[in-house]
């Protein structure tokens, strides 16, 4: 009972540092790409969505690496389309 | 703006107005960020929906420099910066043009994929604007010419030679190489050195905005005696920050190959 009850813990411990770091994400893409925060979800795709160009994502890109204190090389981002990948890219340094 | 000092810098005392610094990528990045090293006080330009960019960027650099906005094709913001400096510097020692732009449709389609709208644009962004910038920032550049010597610096793609896919910007790059020689004529009697640096390719936002870039790393690749690393701007830096030294004070007009040596090669 005891470690059935840890595991759940600690699982719902990751959703909410998940979330927070979402959160984070959000608040940049909103910020740089001045969009509704509502729009910023993790099916949207950037460009037909939120109306996002290159630059755009170089900013983006920017904001998240100054936010987030992590580097991201510019191979990495080349078949992003959405904001669910990019959060995975960024959550995958954290 | 306070400066970053090194010892035996080469730029100590300087004062170097930087344009084209978009990214971290830019080959204006890596000649401001060496200047700064070197002991320039600097300071960036930024234009359009860029700006924030630049604004972004600056702050990656060993000091943060004021960035004021100019877009070379409006010369009330030219002017509006030009009179901004005016009230920190009393002279310009160095101003880096490392600016450039054409329309999709003038860049990967041939020559008769272009009309003259899109054309004159990328002529008055890429060519015209080398002027435009000396223009305004004139008496600044005067003053220091006055004062032992100052130095305007572009950047270019060798213009000799038809490349693939760079149509209508290498008719522009063209007019740049004749427009610095011209220019050196005209300001050389006021102390203004003026000369190109041609880079060869290097992966920044304007180059990856050319359809079929790759063709030009391959040439490279197989080219260049020394070779050529298309992710490097040190190179470029480098000889962009010795023509704003002391080390060239005779050279003006001139066109400085820093490309691992590929021009020289016929195939
Ligand atoms: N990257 C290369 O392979 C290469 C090779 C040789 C020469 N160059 C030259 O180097 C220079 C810098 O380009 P880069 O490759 O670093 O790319 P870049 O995209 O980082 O820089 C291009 C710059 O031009 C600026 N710009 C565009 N339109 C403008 C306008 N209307 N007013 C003011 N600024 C404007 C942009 O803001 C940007 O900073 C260009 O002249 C380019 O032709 C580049």
């Amino acid at each position: 009972m005891t470690s059935a009850r840890r595991i759940s813990g600690q699982g719902a411990d990751e959703t909410v540092d998940s979330d927070a770091a979402f959160e984070k994400f959000r608040q940049c893409a909103v910020e740089v790409l001045q969009v509704p925060e509502e729009k910023v979800t993790k099916e949207a795709r950037f460009a037909d969505d939120l109306d996002a160009d290159s630059l755009d994502l170089v900013e983006l890109v920017m904001a998240l690496e100054e936010s987030f204190d992590i580097t991201v090389e510019e191979t990495e981002l080349e078949n992003i389309e959405t904001v669910g990948q990019a959060f995975d890219l960024i959550a995958s340094k954290l | 703006m306070p400066g970053y000092h090194a010892p035996m810098a080469i730029l100590a005392g300087k004062r170097i107005l930087v344009t084209g610094v978009l990214t971290e990528e830019s080959l204006a990045f890596g000649v401001a960020r060496l200047a700064i090293e070197e002991g320039a006080e600097v300071v960036l330009t930024g234009a359009g929906r860029g700006l924030r960019l630049t604004e972004r960027v600056a702050r990656r650099l060993p000091s943060t420099p004021e960035v004021l906005e100019a877009d070379v094709t409006v010369p009330d913001q030219l002017q509006a910066a030009a009179s901004r400096l005016g009230q920190h510097w009393d002279r310009l020692d160095g101003l880096l043009h490392a600016i450039a732009y054409a329309p999709p449709e003038a860049l990967g389609r041939g020559m008769f994929g272009a009309g003259w709208d899109q054309v004159s644009t990328a002529l008055h962004v890429s060519t015209y604007s080398l002027k435009a910038l000396v223009e305004h920032f004139g008496p600044l550049l005067e003053a220091a010419g006055r004062a032992g010597g100052a130095s305007v610096v572009g950047l270019d793609f060798d213009a000799t030679v038809a490349w693939p896919v760079y149509d209508w910007m290498g008719v522009a790059k063209a007019g740049l190489e004749s427009l610095a020689r011209y220019l050196a004529r005209d300001l050389g009697p006021k102390g203004i050195r003026v000369n190109l640096v041609a880079a060869g390719p290097v992966r920044t936002v304007a180059a990856k905005s050319i359809p079929g870039f790759g063709t030009f790393e391959q040439t490279w690749k197989e080219r260049a005696p020394l070779g050529w690393d298309v992710h490097d701007t040190t190179a470029v830096a480098k000889a962009c920050v010795a023509l704003f030294s002391d080390w060239f004070p005779m050279t003006t007009g001139e066109l400085l190959h820093v490309d691992g040596g590929a021009h020289a090669l016929g195939a």
